[in-house]
């Protein structure tokens, strides 16, 4: 009969509007600054640059290969590589960024930094309150605002760092294998290593 | 004690008018007694804002405003430094005059409405013969404004909003009249004062109001219907509707001049609901016999604010009509509706005050009621859009 869906929406309204006094689970508001919810795991804001170790400077992953640079695609990364080189975490003698600065004003989160990064270098992160009364400078982060600890990485993505952490562990006990084998390789070839033909004096 | 609460305004008012000259008693009686309109129906719409608000977080399981004062009562006063120290804009190719013009013959054709609605007892401000019928006068008026509103901005939108405020303010006046009237027609006056009075009497203690008769019932849904679309009120707010039109009439106005018509609007849906509780609801007279030491005052604000309630519950249960729905049901449903209670009516009046006439009328309108809703508003199936001269 005609009325009779504007009564049942009526009832359906005032259903609601009495139980909201009443029941807790329907009010699905958390009131933002004063209550919080914990961040969803795979959230992502912007990224930021993993350093192993607790010196940043001297534990940057990041060896300023210029990839995440190149395939930004709002081009919000900007890198100048160093001319020398210096040892990394591992000790190996690497290249690192003078600067790495990220204007997350252009940034658009899309996360392609981190995918194409060989070095697990760069990852996102999940804090959003970056509000700034200056929105050239207080956008633009150096690499000093950027770079955070690898723990730091581990609390906010826990999955996704155990998965990373197991790739770097596998390849580590595969270049060491290598280099073992290279090791040893070379040492049976030096035990191995035929004497130096005799020399047939005074020819 | 009980009759000097009942008539505490009224003592009050004489009682500051005595201290002036007896020449100028009669003008500082009006001029008190406009003042108290003036401001306190601009409060009560402030409180209905945030009520407002309130009320359709509620229905969607919301919290609702929350920051400004405690639960966000203090809402409105924000919202009304925003708009007061927002920029007024005047579009460089609107007609400036008439744009200017537009909110304030709204608010003003609208504050005149309440000058004869009987706000408690003997406390209408001009006790008028035809009062009514200066009512829906003055009430016609406002779509004026609408119009000239949508007209002067030179606005697309505006000028859409506007035309649809006009068809659809026309359309549904005629039933909002023609309910009207069935209570004319028993009553038998124009003034509201005797139809509040025709009203104020009982029966084992109930009530004689109009909305207890079957086409008392009718009209009163019909003149509801009638009042939310004259309103602009959700499911009839094609007008402003503004997801179609941006903000329809009021899209080029800004600051206080779109305050003036946010005011106007919620005042003409104070002043529609005073003047359905006048007519259906008994106006201040109360529900119970055993109530009548409550002041009447009070009785018409709260039935008032329950009537503006339900306006809050419909915007937050109904999705806005369609052009056509509009003017269909209007048309061919509301229309034929109120004529056919016209009848009844006058069947009610000449039937005696026996049962008969509550089973006639009974009948009547449900089966009106039923054939109509059935034949009228039928749902109609669009098919593919058929092309008769093109093919």
């Amino acid at each position: 009969m005609l009325g009779e869906g504007i009564l049942k929406g009526l009832a359906e309204t005032a259903k609601n509007f009495v139980g909201s006094f009443f029941s807790a689970e329907r009010m699905t508001t958390v009131e933002y600054p004063e209550e919080r919810i914990a961040p969803i795991e795979a959230a992502r804001v912007f990224p930021f640059l993993v350093y192993d170790g607790i010196e940043w400077d001297a534990g940057l992953r990041c060896v300023a290969c210029q990839i995440c640079e190149k395939e930004c695609p709002p081009k919000c990364i900007f890198i100048e590589k160093s001319k020398d080189k210096k040892p990394d975490a591992v000790g190996k003698p690497q290249f690192y960024p003078t600067r790495f600065d990220i204007d997350i004003s252009v940034c658009m989160s899309c996360q392609i930094c981190v995918e194409v990064c060989p070095f697990e270098a760069i990852k996102m992160d999940n804090v959003f309150e970056l509000s700034t009364d200056d929105r050239f400078d207080g956008l633009l982060l150096d690499r000093k605002q950027l770079a955070k600890p690898n723990a730091y990485y581990h609390q906010i993505h826990p999955t996704e760092a155990a998965v990373v952490e197991a790739r770097l562990a596998a390849d580590r006990a595969k270049s060491d294998a290598k280099q073992t084998a290279a090791a040893i390789a070379s040492a049976i070839k030096g035990a191995e290593r035929p004497l130096p033909p005799p020399t047939t004096g005074g020819d | 004690m009980i009759d000097t609460l009942d008539q505490i305004f009224v003592l009050l008012k004489h009682w500051i008018v005595s201290f002036l000259p007896g020449a100028c008693q009669p003008a500082a009686s009006v001029v008190i007694s406009v003042a108290v309109i003036v401001v306190l129906f601009p409060l009560l719409f402030a409180l209905t804002t945030v009520f407002e608000r309130k009320g359709l977080a509620r229905i969607q399981n919301r919290i609702g405003p929350n920051r400004t004062g405690p639960f966000g009562v203090l809402q409105p006063i924000a919202d009304g430094i925003k708009s007061l120290t927002k920029e007024d804009i005047v579009p460089s190719s609107a007609d400036s005059a008439v744009h200017f013009l537009a909110p304030l013959v709204l608010v003003v054709a609208v504050f005149m409405g309440f000058a004869v609605l009987p706000m408690g007892r003997n406390m209408a401000l001009v006790d008028m013969d035809a009062g009514l019928l200066f009512f829906f006068a003055i009430g016609a008026s406002t779509e004026l404004s609408v119009f000239m509103a949508g007209w002067s901005s030179r606005n697309k939108y505006s000028l859409l909003g506007a035309m649809r405020a006009v068809a659809q303010m026309i359309s549904y006046e005629v039933p909002l009249l023609m309910s009207s009237v069935a209570v004319v027609m028993i009553t038998g006056s124009l003034s509201l004062n005797k139809i509040v009075a025709a009203q104020n009497q009982y029966t084992f203690g109930l009530p004689h109001w109009y909305i207890f008769t079957p086409w008392g019932l009718a009209a009163f849904l019909l003149y509801a219907i009638a009042a939310t679309a004259e309103t602009n009120r959700s499911p009839f707010d094609l007008p402003e509707g503004e997801s179609e039109l941006v903000a329809g009439y009021h899209t080029e106005y800004s600051g206080f001049k779109f305050a003036l018509f946010f005011l106007g609007e919620y005042l003409a849906m104070f002043s529609i609901s005073g003047l359905g509780t006048t007519l259906f609801l008994g106006g201040w007279s109360s529900p119970l016999e055993v109530l009548g030491w409550v002041p009447s005052w009070f009785w018409f604000f709260s039935k008032m604010m329950m009537s503006i309630f339900v306006f809050i519950w419909l915007r937050g249960t109904l999705p806005r009509l369609r052009q056509d729905q509009l003017m269909n049901f209007a048309w061919k449903f509301v229309l034929p509706l109120t004529m056919l209670n016209l009848f009844v009516t006058a069947l009610w009046r000449f039937l005696g005050d026996g049962w008969e006439r509550w089973v006639f009328c009974t009948a009547i309108l449900v089966a009106a009621y039923v054939v109509m809703g059935r034949v009228e508003m039928r749902a109609e199936h669009f098919g593919p859009r058929r092309y008769r001269y093109a093919e």
